[in-house]
């Protein structure tokens, strides 16, 4: 959850203002591919490589980062 | 998990498959399908609204189950409707869970701003200034006055309305596209736009913006 926040760090607040600064995904393809890029990372698989942008987007966009974390982790509660 | 449900062919596993031809059936078949995928998309909300918590103190249980229903209903329409483009690239259980917490994610964030308004430039540049001061490097301190400079300088109206709220005021993009009328993607695009502006303008002055080479040193 982003709450507003005193004294964030400096280097947080840089990349949240500069973004990643490479090639990157929308948040329509970001959801489009998201199941598949969380099931090849979880499978150790290379998901940067079969889903190129996906990484870049994730470091940009922090709504879009919440919901990888959640379903990662849905998914990791799921196999116990 | 150790395997994925990609089959050489991008076709479905035999468990997704089984879901979609239930869930296109008729009749009762269907009915027990839908049941039982709302029941999924209900404990994946609750997941969602679980981590949450902490930024709804005021919610009462009741209210957190409420959201966590509209949540599942939501992701169930929006889920039926996209049916057609499920390509069994993950399994379909993995597929639906992302719509039931997409919902859950922003409902959770528009709560949680209700009745704040949308901080004013005037932080964010209190922010910058903060930031600017705690840097002790001068490259740094300067780096930060520029940025000021520039997002006033060289972007849109839109795009530094977008960039201070997000970057600066940390106002969720969903918060902040309801407020304006506007939908996640497009707020994203002006993001995208102002910080490659902002990385341009910088650029151009000759600043090194390559911040992991700068975290390494």
């Amino acid at each position: 959850m982003s709450e507003p926040t005193e004294g964030k760090r400096s280097e947080e607040m840089l990349r949240g203002l500069l973004g990643p600064g490479v090639p990157e995904l929308d948040c329509e393809e970001c959801f489009a591919a998201l199941d598949r890029y969380v099931e090849l990372a979880l499978a150790e698989r290379e998901a940067d490589e079969l889903v190129p942008g996906m990484r870049a987007h994730l470091a940009g966009c922090p709504a879009c980062a919440e919901e990888y974390r959640s379903l990662r982790d849905l998914l990791r509660a799921d196999e116990g | 998990m150790t395997t994925t449900s990609e089959t050489a062919a991008g076709l479905p596993d035999e468990e997704s498959a089984l879901w979609l031809a239930r869930l296109r059936a008729g009749g009762g078949e269907r009915e027990a399908a839908v049941a039982e995928l709302h029941e999924l998309l209900l404990r994946a909300a609750r997941f969602e609204l679980g981590r949450r918590r902490a930024s709804l103190p005021h919610l009462r249980p009741s209210d957190h189950e409420d959201l966590a229903c509209q949540s599942a209903d939501d992701a169930l329409l929006a889920l039926l409707g996209k049916l057609d483009e499920f390509r069994g690239e993950s399994r379909f259980t993995t597929w639906a869970y992302k719509f039931a917490l997409l919902e859950a994610g922003v409902k959770v964030r528009r709560r949680a701003w209700q009745g704040r308004e949308i901080p004013l430039a005037e932080e964010a540049w209190a922010r910058l200034a903060g930031a600017a001061r705690a840097e002790r490097g001068a490259e740094e301190s300067e780096l930060f006055a520029a940025i000021r400079e520039e997002i006033e300088r060289s972007l849109g109206a839109r795009q530094r309305e977008v960039l201070v709220a997000v970057a600066l005021n940390d106002v969720p993009i969903d918060v902040l596209a309801e407020r304006l009328g506007s939908n996640r993607g497009a707020l994203y695009k002006s993001l995208h736009d102002a910080r490659r502006n902002l990385r341009a303008a910088l650029a151009r002055r000759g600043f090194d913006l390559d911040l992991d080479r700068k975290e390494e040193r």
